[in-house]
């Protein structure tokens, strides 16, 4: 076990750049705003692992058990509402991707410059 | 052993993540992120996170596909492959990762119960929650009481969003001018000559819906709360647009009355800041709502749920109309 205690940021660190290759390479703008709900994603395994303790179980207090360990709840308040908040703003992403493809009749950003320099 | 679950669900978004920036077809990666948004939240619930785990599987795996594939409707699905700067971005991308994975050696290791991040506030929180608050989400208390000003800056965003989202569709295509910016599907569509999928979705809705209300109103006791029943509410009304047509969902609940809801659950908890002043205590303070300051707590985090809720819910109907109800070119 002590070879895997740090393999999830290790996934965290990969899903981290997974995301930010697609959002620099890939020429067409979903492919690039999926890119940025990958790397968001990886954002938030880092938060949650770092909250999780040995043996440890939900926040979640009740009565009737001894010494209960917890896991530590303020990483996971911060993601909830971050998750929230990452699915508005790509819907926002989302909108301006729609508006630029009725504007520029492309959403590849090869195209879109091509225009811009037309 | 549930370590190694883990690992194995990791491997597999790993997997999962690597084929989205791979496929050309944009539909395929889609469908492919809602995978990969379900595979994080049974992490998340391994992780001892049980109310981000639900809040990822009904935003990640459920608003946020049928939002990416009403945008894919909209501009067309295939990609091209043209990348100059391929080997560029590559090498950038891998040492980036070397440098990161360099410096998790220095992060103490999974679990360990003497990190520093155990060290700060959390225990006061969890010490403090059943005296000051008294419910046994932890996370419920922190979210909507101890750090009721984060949750309040975010439900403004969310609203921001909302707002940007509405006045993004609300510009003509320039290029038509003569129709209208938004305009609503014709009546015959959506899957109403499918008789299964209508029996069986117009069975599910009423579940859903009172699901959403377990959810918002269960919050303080379990996981759950506005963020999350905002959603699954969401998804309900998104199901009967699906089933019934465009037209007829906006029937059932206007837009008029969306943009009431965003505009009137982003009021509902900022007027109940606003309460707990005029009643003598500071911004956001409930102690002072009700005579007991434990009750006065109660009521003001099941009002501030649900103003989350109610804002959640307008935000995300509001962009699945704007977005379906464009007309496609």
């Amino acid at each position: 076990m002590e070879l895997l205690g740090l393999y999830h940021y290790w996934v965290f660190a990969v899903l981290l750049m997974i995301g930010f290759y697609a959002v620099i390479a890939k020429p067409n703008l979903i492919k690039k705003l999926i890119g940025l709900s990958i790397f968001q994603s990886a954002v938030f395994l880092l938060y949650i692992t770092m909250g999780k303790v040995d043996g440890g179980t939900a926040p979640i207090l009740q009565a009737g058990i001894e010494s209960p360990v917890f896991s530590n709840p303020l990483p996971q308040v911060l993601i909830l509402t971050a998750i929230v908040v990452g699915i508005s703003t790509t819907a926002l992403g989302l909108g301006i991707v729609i508006r630029i493809k009725e504007e520029y009749g492309s959403i590849d950003e090869h195209d879109i410059q091509e225009v811009d320099r037309r | 052993m549930i370590v190694l679950f883990g690992v194995f669900l990791l491997t597999l978004m790993v997997i999962t993540a690597l084929a989205i920036v791979r496929t050309q077809h944009l539909f395929v990666a889609v469908i492919l992120t809602g995978i990969f948004s379900l595979l994080m939240a049974a992490n998340f619930f391994l992780l001892d996170a049980a109310d981000v785990a639900l809040t990822e599987a009904a935003i990640g795996a459920g608003i946020s596909t049928v939002l990416f594939l009403g945008a894919l409707a909209l501009t067309g699905e295939h990609e091209r492959v043209s990348s100059s700067n391929r080997l560029l971005a590559l090498s950038v991308v891998a040492v980036t990762t070397l440098i990161v994975i360099y410096a998790t050696f220095d992060k103490p290791h999974f679990g360990d119960p003497l990190a520093p991040v155990h060290q700060h506030v959390a225990p006061w929180y969890l010490e403090r929650t059943p005296e000051v608050i008294d419910i046994p989400n932890v996370v419920t208390a922190v979210l909507a009481s101890f750090r009721g000003y984060d949750t309040l800056g975010e439900v403004f965003v969310v609203f921001t969003a909302g707002i940007g989202v509405l006045f993004l569709f609300g510009a003509r295509p320039r290029r038509k001018s003569g129709s209208p910016g938004i305009k609503v599907a014709e009546p015959g569509q959506g899957l109403r000559h499918y008789l299964i999928p209508r029996v069986v979705g117009r069975l599910l809705i009423p579940f859903i819906l009172l699901f959403g209300l377990y959810v918002q109103f269960h919050g303080d006791y379990g996981p759950g709360g506005g963020f999350q029943a905002g959603a699954i509410v969401a998804a309900a009304f998104i199901l009967y647009a699906l089933l019934e047509g465009e037209a007829q969902a906006l029937r059932v609940l206007p837009q008029r009355l969306l943009t009431g809801l965003i505009a009137g659950g982003a009021l509902l908890y900022g007027a109940v800041g606003v309460a707990g002043m005029l009643l003598g205590g500071n911004f956001l303070d409930y102690s002072v709502l009700a005579a007991d300051p434990i009750t006065g707590q109660h009521i003001g985090i099941l009002l501030i749920e649900a103003g989350v809720g109610i804002a959640v819910t307008g935000v995300l109907l509001s962009v699945f109309h704007a977005f379906a109800g464009r007309r496609r070119r």
